[in-house]
């Protein structure tokens, strides 16, 4: 026989979606930190040689052929950066019960992921080198993988919200501001890659 | 006021074979495979786990066999010798200990915090099919002359891709538990309410998706290099320098911080009391976890003790950060728990026998660990950090004993023999010293790691070879029984009622099996132990 235990009021709804998300965002951090860490240890370690004058010192990492498409990458960094605007616009719509806008901005944000997903193949397309050219091949198309990745999930999940949003869930409002947090987890972390990978070289 | 007596919603576990017949029989197994019952998931993750176990243990007992007499026993080619001391670890880790852990964190959570259902029951069930597909990728491309340092290119890749798909699959389940804990609870029980063992669940599942996607990096970038060229990672030769980390100390105690959570929750059942110092057995847990810093750093933090004064302490300060701090926790949640047993009169309950020796052999793992980091000691390359491993890993093997024996009459609605839990466990406990023990005096004479063959030293050293195989094998033989017992005991065991242990916390106030939905009415917590003020008459 169990024991009587005083029955609770229903619970309240939870934010349950967000927590989710936010967890998911410190395994994506960790995961794009842990990458970088690797990406810097071997630029640090890279050979170095005397320049032709002999008056610098040359780090040997990049590789001679590469060319590495910056203004791709700025327009990348953009997209992102519009696509966690309009996320949030839809966000704001939800906080409202505004259907239309809720699912026009969020057709926006993923159509903007799409975008970024562009620019991202367009950067694969022209950067010249392969992956099994040189070290540096070999970590830039796996880091750069990784958020092509990311970026696909973020689309789907905009897709999966915007099914909600136009099916009349739009008061489903933990789903949304999740939506919203994915993408700036995922804008935070290509920030950090951009700076490390496309300013810094 | 609501009595939970009654099986609300589907029929529990087993109900669907009753009907009979072939056709009952695929439903059951369907109903199994499409599952997403929290307490089913952390079943099918237990069991599965410790078919792993069983192999890993086999494994150490064979490679401490062919390590006797060094020059003639041949078992193992010499080529590939390094492949299978890194299969024994990956199946240990990954293969058995983690997912075991987290088996028994997605059964018992959710009940713990008063929760109808995990949170995210798709993605727990996710998490287990992923991390199935992953370790049996991973067996096949051992078998297949793959893994770290393998021969055969497809096969390391196959490991590569398993290795990735067992962490995604834990690190999935892991976030179902976190967010359980974070969003479920039951009205009233604040995260100071909480169940030591849901908050220990907390703590780990959330230490786990930290570190666990530092080591996904590194083996994307190994996938990656390994088929493209193998210009950057030092190629199959070169994997295990860059996820080994993952397989040593201090990150090991990451995997097993639930063991010190499953410790203190049995005590307050043995103590039949309110844990005074219940503040100090949650910051012990946590304290433990600054583990997952040395973890995440991938690399040792060792004690030079060389220099000036100053230098001296600037090595002290992060020698003791990354491998005496998780000691003090441990300390912390192990003195805590003895401070409560001494100040009452315990009722010693069969599951206290494994958790207790599960701790302590984790913390001789870490103390062992500690010294080996201190430079003078030149233990680094012996087979004294291969005790260490021993130590916590078997360790987390008998804190799994423990937490079966302890939530199984809720679980499965039988319980288990006492008399062959505590023999189990104290033949556990005996085999991880004999197999540990024996290698830190080896490590001490330099007898090398990682190899089994052409190593001489002064001593017996043939000696500490048999001792440690016969404690491999006494721990096989130990599982073995455990599971054989577990088999038997929760298909015919006796059905103790749902209350076995005079508990404290919510799964127990539900009827043993649980119904699907664990409890009729949501219950409401006015205390750390509602079940405790309930048996006491006061409010709950």
């Amino acid at each position: 026989m169990s024991i009587a235990l005083p029955a609770g009021p229903q619970p309240a709804p939870t934010r349950r979606v967000t927590v989710g998300t936010a967890i998911f965002g410190a395994a994506i951090a960790s995961l794009i930190g842990s990458m970088l860490a690797v990406w810097l240890k071997f630029r640090a370690d890279a050979p170095t040689r005397d320049s032709s004058d002999g008056l610098k010192v040359i780090k040997d990492w990049l590789p001679a052929n590469v060319s590495i498409p910056e203004v791709a990458a700025n327009v990348m960094i953009i997209t992102l950066i519009v696509a966690c605007v309009m996320a949030q616009w839809a966000s704001y719509a939800s906080r409202r019960h505004d259907r239309g806008h809720a699912a026009i901005a969020l057709g926006v944000t993923a159509f903007m992921g799409l975008a970024a997903l562009n620019a991202q193949f367009y950067i694969f397309r022209e950067i010249g080198i392969g992956v099994g050219d040189s070290a540096y091949g070999a970590l830039f198309f796996a880091l750069n993988g990784v958020v092509t990745l990311l970026i696909t999930i973020g689309v789907l999940y905009s897709a999966a919200v915007w099914f909600r949003v136009i099916g009349g869930r739009v008061n489903d409002r933990d789903v949304v501001a999740a939506h919203s947090l994915y993408w700036y987890i995922l804008t935070a972390a290509y920030v950090a890659v951009w700076f490390v990978v496309y300013v810094q070289k | 006021m609501t009595t939970i007596d009654t099986h609300a919603g589907a029929a529990p576990a087993g109900s669907v074979a009753g009907s009979g017949g072939a056709a009952a029989s695929l439903i059951a197994v369907a109903d199994w495979l499409t599952t997403t019952d929290h307490k089913k998931i952390g079943r099918l993750f237990i069991a599965l786990a410790a078919v792993s176990s069983l192999i890993a243990i086999a494994l150490a007992a064979l490679l401490g066999f062919e390590r006797i007499n060094a020059d003639s026993f041949q078992i193992f080619a010499n080529d590939n010798i390094g492949q299978f001391f890194s299969f024994f670890r990956v199946e240990l880790v990954f293969g058995a200990v983690v997912p075991m852990l987290v088996g028994v964190a997605i059964a018992v959570v959710p009940l713990q915090v008063g929760a109808r259902s995990i949170a995210f029951a798709r993605g727990a069930s996710f998490g287990l099919w992923t991390w199935l597909a992953g370790i049996v990728m991973t067996e096949i491309s051992y078998l297949g002359n793959g893994g770290p340092g393998g021969g055969n290119q497809t096969m390391v890749d196959l490991f590569l891709l398993g290795m990735l798909l067992m962490i995604i699959g834990l690190v999935f389940a892991s976030a179902s538990i976190a967010v359980t804990v974070l969003n479920s609870r039951a009205p009233g029980m604040s995260m100071e309410r909480a169940p030591v063992f849901a908050w220990g669940a907390l703590v780990g599942t959330s230490a786990l998706v930290f570190t666990l996607p530092a080591l996904a990096g590194n083996l994307i970038y190994a996938f990656v290099d390994h088929r493209h060229g193998r210009v950057a990672f030092g190629g199959n030769a070169g994997i295990m320098d860059w996820i080994g980390w993952a397989f040593g100390q201090p990150q090991t105690y990451v995997f097993v911080l639930l063991a010190f959570a499953v410790l203190a929750e049995i005590m307050a059942v043995v103590a039949g009391a309110r844990h005074m110092l219940r503040g100090v057995v949650l910051a012990g847990v946590g304290i433990a976890a600054t583990a997952v810093l040395g973890g995440v750093i991938q690399q040792q933090q060792t004690m030079m003790w060389t220099g000036s004064t100053g230098d001296k302490f600037r090595d002290l300060a992060p020698w003791f950060i990354f491998n005496v701090l998780p000691i003090i926790g441990a300390l912390a949640v192990l003195g805590a728990s003895m401070f409560l047993l001494i100040s009452r009169s315990p009722r010693m309950i069969p599951p206290f026998a494994p958790a207790m020796l599960g701790v302590g052999s984790v913390l001789v793992g870490m103390i062992g660990h500690a010294l080996s980091t201190i430079s003078r000691t030149n233990l680094a390359p012996t087979v004294f950090e291969e005790a260490e491993f021993v130590f916590v890993m078997y360790g987390g093997i008998l804190a799994v004993m423990a937490a079966v024996a302890f939530w199984g009459p809720k679980l499965w609605g039988r319980s288990l023999p006492g008399n062959a839990v505590m023999g189990t466990s104290v033949v556990a406990f005996l085999g991880t010293f004999l197999a540990g023990l024996p290698y830190f005096v080896a490590g001490f004479a330099d007898q090398p790691g990682v190899t089994a063959n052409g190593f001489a030293y002064e001593g017996p050293q043939d000696l500490w070879n048999i001792i440690s195989t016969a404690g491999h094998a006494l721990v096989l033989l130990a599982v073995l029984a455990f599971v054989a017992t577990a088999v038997t005991g929760f298909r015919q065991g006796e059905r103790p009622g749902d209350d076995p242990w005079n508990g404290v916390t919510l799964e127990w106030a539900t009827s043993s099996p649980p119904p699907a939905d664990n409890f009729a009415d949501v219950p409401v917590v006015k205390s750390a132990e509602p079940l405790l003020d309930l048996k006491s008459g006061g409010a709950a």
